[in-house]
């Protein structure tokens, strides 16, 4: 293109300050894109939770607990194909920086259940048969380095004295879901039930069903709730996405938190490359003119200016892309766990180049007006 | 021949009637020029003078359809420019007309070649005859070593060159002149005007220009002075360069 040696020259007129912009941009552009990838994370478990999945869960709260005996009047339920329960573990490995999620599983219908996860054969078929078995998630796994046939020792003082409770660990499972969980840590029911006081026994802390379809959610659910009503441990039924948003929520408002950040940083962005635009033209008003003068159009004038700030947008957009592209994974696999994994998608990258595109266009917008009605006779008088 | 009087022939390749500007400034009306009249013919070479704010510069704004009149014509090789809307009249300053500004008014971050191509990147030449016009116009100018240097390598006087060559680059029908040499040392200035009056006697440009300095008008065909905000014919500096200009 005869122009773009033009618009390069007027580019580089200032190197410092278009690094400085270019820099900001990056930045700017890299911090948008990783609170994007954060909120997903927030939100993957709820987009990626069984559409014919519930739970069952204390309506007092998440860490009350409820008698085991209502897994059998819940299977009755019409509707119900499968049902398995869960209890928290909260052991802890070595340190208690090294988080983790861990459940007792009910080793018979876990998987009936979490259709998505995959443990081979034999692997489970060893957990089956081990009494200390534990299967991992393939994250979790990485991150410990472990491997099937290592014993992981867990630290528990949740149930009676502290003490070291000993695991083997005969399998891990994956996940089919793209960036779906794999970093929970399973154990055995019948293990854990004998260690356990005999005063907390014959409880359990959640339930999770399987649906005949999805369409039966509603109606499972009312049945669930309206059966346990005015019981000593009413319950709360609501499908997986609705209860791991509401999981999501109770850390607070993390997504609003999160749109309002990015939101902050997008403006303080169409500031900055505004203001350096604006001065960028003032300090050419001159040559516009001339422009103007030997026969360049106004409109001509117009796409110069946001040509050179597309191109600042661009250069430094894709800098901030690449950047996040770097950082992400590395970031992801140091936070040991505290948020779902962070995934960089196609989708993401996308939103960051439109915005980038749009930043670029708008920034250089009013300037380009401006220089595009500007007179030459008073832009010449100036000189 | 150059004519002040508004009764020049149909032939003169300007030709401006009753021409009249009015600045409002500060809520008070003031009036520039009132009713001038010009005829320029092909060829001519004519320096406007006058003092400070006697509307030189607005007067060459005009025939240069920068500006627009508050009344009377402009007519440029049977082309009424003062009723042109803003675009024609861009398109057709980039035809008909080539500046020369006493600031240069280069650009700074292009080189003597990519500013002098620059009125060249609106035509539909390809690049190889962009090049050829553009090492012929500095050429015609005496730069034909320098056309990768930038502006800020260049002396004064060859800047200014710089700028001729980009006035002359695309063969405009005329050149306007804006105190050519008006920042240049007395040398400079002479070798710029020696290069003006070879493109009025070798290449039959037709200029018109504005000055201060009385030795530059003098090398001009005709000086003009503008008094009252109409022109004034000064006298012929030399009855056979007049006569030579309007052939």
């Amino acid at each position: 293109m005869k122009y773009s040696r033009l618009i390069f020259a007027n580019l580089f007129r200032k190197k410092i300050r278009l690094v400085l912009t270019v820099g900001s941009f990056a930045i700017a552009l890299f911090l948008f894109t990783f609170l994007a990838v954060v909120r997903g994370a927030f939100s993957r478990n709820t987009e990626l939770a069984g559409a014919d999945r519930l739970v069952v869960i204390n309506r007092v709260g998440l860490i009350n607990t409820m008698p085991l005996a209502y897994g059998d009047r819940i299977r009755q339920i019409k509707g119900v194909k499968y049902v398995t329960h869960n209890n928290w573990f909260g052991g802890v490995y070595q340190d208690e920086k090294n988080f983790f999620p861990q459940f007792v599983i009910d080793p018979a219908n876990q998987l009936k259940v979490m259709t998505e996860l995959r443990v081979p054969d034999d692997q489970w078929k060893n957990f089956l048969a081990d009494r200390q078995g534990a299967v991992v998630g393939r994250n979790l796994a990485k991150r410990f380095k472990w491997k099937v046939g290592d014993r992981i020792p867990l630290q528990n003082a949740l149930y009676g004295s502290t003490k070291t409770w000993e695991f083997n660990l005969d399998g891990i499972y994956t996940n089919d879901k793209e960036g779906g969980d794999e970093s929970q840590f399973w154990l055995q029911w019948d293990y854990f039930y004998e260690n356990i006081p005999d005063v907390i026994k014959g409880q359990a802390g959640w339930w999770v069903l399987k649906l005949d379809s999805p369409d039966d959610a509603v109606r499972v659910g009312k049945a669930i709730d309206g059966g346990f009503a005015n019981s000593s441990y009413e319950t709360k039924t609501e499908t997986e996405s609705a209860f791991q948003a509401g999981f999501a929520k109770q850390l607070g408002n993390i997504q609003l938190l999160i749109t309002a950040i990015g939101t902050v940083v997008f403006f303080t962005l169409l500031l900055v490359t505004g203001n350096t635009m604006a001065i960028s033209i003032r300090e050419r008003t001159s040559e516009l003119a001339v422009l103007k003068a030997i026969g360049y159009s106004d409109r001509f004038v117009l796409f110069f200016v946001l040509a050179e700030s597309l191109v600042i947008a661009l250069i430094g957009g894709l800098l901030g892309l690449g950047l996040a592209m770097l950082a992400i994974p590395v970031v992801g696999a140091n936070l040991n766990g505290m948020l779902p994994p962070l995934l960089l998608s196609a989708a993401a990258l996308g939103l960051g180049v439109l915005l980038a595109v749009f930043v670029g266009v708008a920034s250089g917008l009013l300037p380009g007006i401006g220089a595009m009605r500007l007179r030459v006779v008073d832009a010449l008088r100036r000189v | 021949m150059i004519r002040v009087d508004g009764r020049g022939d149909s032939t003169s390749l300007i030709k401006v009637r009753g021409l009249n500007k009015t600045y409002s400034r500060g809520g008070e009306q003031i009036q520039v020029l009132q009713g001038l009249n010009l005829d320029v013919d092909k060829g001519d070479f004519v320096a406007f003078m006058g003092p400070s704010g006697s509307g030189k510069t607005t007067l060459l704004n005009l025939l240069g359809g920068l500006d627009v009149p508050s009344a009377g014509s402009i007519t440029v090789d049977g082309d009424e420019i003062t009723h042109m809307s803003a675009s024609k009249l861009t398109q057709w300053r980039a035809r008909h007309v080539g500046f020369i500004f006493q600031m240069y008014n280069l650009i700074p971050v292009l080189t003597a070649f990519q500013n002098v191509e620059l009125p060249l990147l609106l035509t539909k030449l390809s690049k190889s005859d962009r090049r050829k016009h553009v090492e012929t116009a500095l050429g015609v100018v005496g730069l034909s070593d320098r056309m990768n240097h930038y502006p800020r390598q260049l002396s004064g006087g060859q800047e200014q060159r710089v700028t001729i060559a980009r006035a002359i680059v695309s063969d405009p029908t005329f050149l306007l002149c804006d105190e050519p040499t008006g920042d240049l040392d007395r040398k400079s200035a002479d070798e710029i005007m020696a290069l003006i009056e070879e493109l009025v006697g070798k290449y039959s440009k037709t200029i018109l220009m504005v000055t201060h300095d009385p030795q530059v008008a003098a090398r001009a065909h005709t000086t003009l002075h503008l008094n009252k905000g109409v022109l004034v014919e000064a006298k012929a500096l030399q009855e056979g360069v007049l006569a030579g200009g309007a052939a």
